[in-house]
């Protein structure tokens, strides 16, 4: 069990260290701070699980102590402690968010019910942010569907790597369902009981991402107004899964390196060095190897993470699965959208099978989303596909406008982008606002 | 080598159950136990507006009191302690230190309007007596129901508790080579 850590806060030595002693006898890991200021030190040092706070102290006030504790750890809770009873200060310590409030002297059942009380509602309250983490997980895991000798040879593979602790690469073409074959990782492995946090390095900016990866500290930087803690540290326990690590900036490597060889990093903005025991599944569309010899990808950190190699095929390499993933998208969606169940006429079973799928598993369930979405009919016909499937197999057809090809090329690229509208623009050669508007001209939604 | 305890009997407090208590710590840390009397200037502990006295004062004189620095010391008291900040303490020591120190004042059932029990004082006092030599040698708090280091806030928590250590502490305590 880890021990449990509090802080002390009173001018009079003689109450500092009669408490430490009652404390460091319960087990506690124990410090003292006899002013404000120093116990905003020890807090920024910290965490703590407790602290207790005099509100009556010389120089800096109890009430304006609780306000910088709550804002450096919103979650350690504060019990304010005071000879002088006073109603007003006691509504204001409560509202500020205070975990109770006693008059010195106090009896030793009321302080040891009222410590165990505070510690058992911050476990509530970690237990609780757990807890969401692996709701939001169970929502999005998904079944991995697909009867082929190449998917078969996947599912094998997970299983295999599932059991291990090592670290996972998985490589497939933008929709493939990578981020699925990692969840079905966690899943299988024996951290399935902690949650599996994702974060796509390939959609935020390298300084949002190092502070999403690591945490910070209050004050780290403009607008960080309290103390966050990364999906590293959310991850204790179980899964991160960093998809498009490809994209991850040189100085990004380094401390992704670092991390993974000590399990210890420090937040932003922070000087405590911080442990997390998580196993890291990656993903990437990108050509490490290429990337590791043209220097833009650190080799130790390929090596660090290259254990495992899982290659999820594209859509267009097992097209015997096209059908079974079609039947489970309309099931899916029917259920969703409260519709009854739709099979698929034998004509859109051939488009669908001739069709060459760029966009992989995600344009079809899209395709299948926008079919269940205007087909009326008991069945889904080829008309309720998109043009470009309908047609088949990616051949444009000869008489089509020049707005019509823009529309379907920009639907593309943003797919093949993820909805990134900033990195497909940039591919198309032209600026956001252009693509943004071109996006509101033709309907496109990301 | 054990490490032998010294009951220091403060201030003319020599209770006719000293042999009891005696014994009930040597089987309890099964170290030697030799109980002897010792004079404290109370003065400086004393607390008029509570009619208390400090207890960390009154263990910081009886360290001064110590025949043999090898000893643990625990010094008996009638008298009512308290910590600032806690309204009493029924006892108080210093973790891993060299002393503690009980008082039997709140341990009398008399104190909470009950006829006199001596067995049960003699219980208590054996019980809390032990909880802060445990202290003493080390040790902290023990989430065991029946264990001597189960934190008591109140005489019926000690009441429910057991004068001896819980099988863990007991190995712990035989690990550390304290008995």
């Amino acid at each position: 069990m880890t021990t449990r850590k509090i802080l002390i806060v009173d001018d009079e030595l003689s109450v500092r260290g009669s408490l430490e002693e009652w404390f460091r006898e319960d087990g506690f890991h124990v410090e003292t701070a006899e002013d404000g200021n120093r116990a905003i030190a020890k807090m920024e040092a910290g965490p703590y699980d407790i602290v207790l706070l005099d509100l009556k102290m010389p120089g800096m006030d109890g009430i304006t102590v609780q306000r910088r504790v709550r804002e450096i750890d919103p979650g350690a809770a504060i019990i304010i402690l005071t000879a002088y009873a006073s109603v007003e200060t006691a509504v204001e310590a409560l509202k500020l968010g205070a975990f109770d409030y006693i008059t010195k002297p106090v009896d030793p059942d009321d302080l040891s019910n009222l410590v165990r009380n505070a510690l058992r509602q911050k476990e509530l309250a970690e237990e609780n942010l757990r807890l969401k983490e692996k709701v939001s997980e169970l929502i999005q895991s998904a079944p991995i569907i697909g009867g082929s000798p190449k998917m078969r040879r996947v599912l094998d593979t997970i299983r295999t790597v599932a059991e291990t602790d090592s670290t996972v690469v998985i490589r497939g073409e933008s929709g493939t369902g990578k981020e699925l074959v990692a969840r079905s990782i966690h899943a299988q492995s024996k951290r399935r009981f902690f949650p599996i946090v994702a974060v796509n390095a390939g959609s935020i900016p390298e300084t949002l991402l190092e502070s999403e990866l690591f945490g910070h500290e209050k004050g780290a930087f403009t607008g960080a107004q309290y103390r966050r803690k990364g999906k590293i540290e959310l991850a204790h326990g179980g899964t991160l899964f960093l998809d498009e690590i490809g994209d991850v900036t040189p100085k990004m490597q380094i401390d992704l390196l670092r991390v993974l060889e000590t399990k210890r990093f420090t937040r932003l903005g922070g000087n405590q060095e911080v442990s997390s025991d998580f196993r890291l599944v990656c993903a990437t569309h990108k050509n490490l190897e290429q990337m590791v010899s043209e220097g833009a990808f650190r080799e130790d950190l390929y090596y660090r993470i290259n254990v495992f190699g899982i290659e999820v095929p594209p859509l267009r390499e097992r097209p015997e699965d096209i059908l079974e993933l079609a039947r489970f998208f309309v099931e899916k969606y029917a259920r969703a959208m409260g519709k009854p169940l739709r099979s698929i006429a034998p004509a859109a079973e051939e488009v669908l099978v001739r069709y060459r799928w760029p966009g992989n598993v995600r344009e079809l369930e899209n395709a299948i989303e926008r079919a269940m979405v205007i087909g009326q009919g008991p069945a889904i016909e080829p008309g309720d596909l998109p043009l470009h499937i309908e047609s088949g197999g990616g051949t444009e057809p000869a008489a089509r406008s020049l707005a019509a090809v823009e529309k379907e090329h920009i639907e593309r690229v943003l797919q093949e982008f993820d909805g990134n509208v900033t990195r497909a623009a940039k591919t198309l050669g032209i600026d956001r606002a252009t693509l943004y508007n071109k996006l509101k001209r033709y309907g496109i939604r990301r | 080598m054990p490490v032998p305890v010294h009951v220091a009997l403060l201030n003319g407090y020599a209770p006719r159950w000293t042999d009891a208590l005696v014994s009930g710590i040597a089987d309890a840390l099964s170290v030697p136990v030799e109980a002897f009397p010792v004079e404290l200037d109370t003065v400086v502990a004393f607390a008029p507006g509570r009619r208390q006295y400090h207890a960390t004062l009154l263990l910081a004189a009886l360290l001064r009191h110590r025949r043999d620095p090898a000893a643990k010391i625990l010094g008996l008291t009638s008298m009512d302690l308290f910590i600032p900040v806690l309204t009493f303490v029924f006892g108080q020591s210093q973790l891993d230190g060299p002393g503690a120190i009980v008082s039997t004042h709140r341990l009398h059932s008399e104190y909470y309007g009950l006829p006199p029990d001596e067995g049960r004082l003699v219980d208590r006092a054996i019980k809390e007596a032990v909880h802060e030599l445990g202290h003493a040698f080390g040790f902290v708090h023990c989430p065991e129901a029946d264990c001597v280091m189960r934190a008591s806030t109140y005489v019926e928590e000690v009441d429910l508790k057991a004068s001896e250590f819980c099988s863990r502490c007991t190995r712990s305590l035989e690990e550390a080579g304290r008995r």
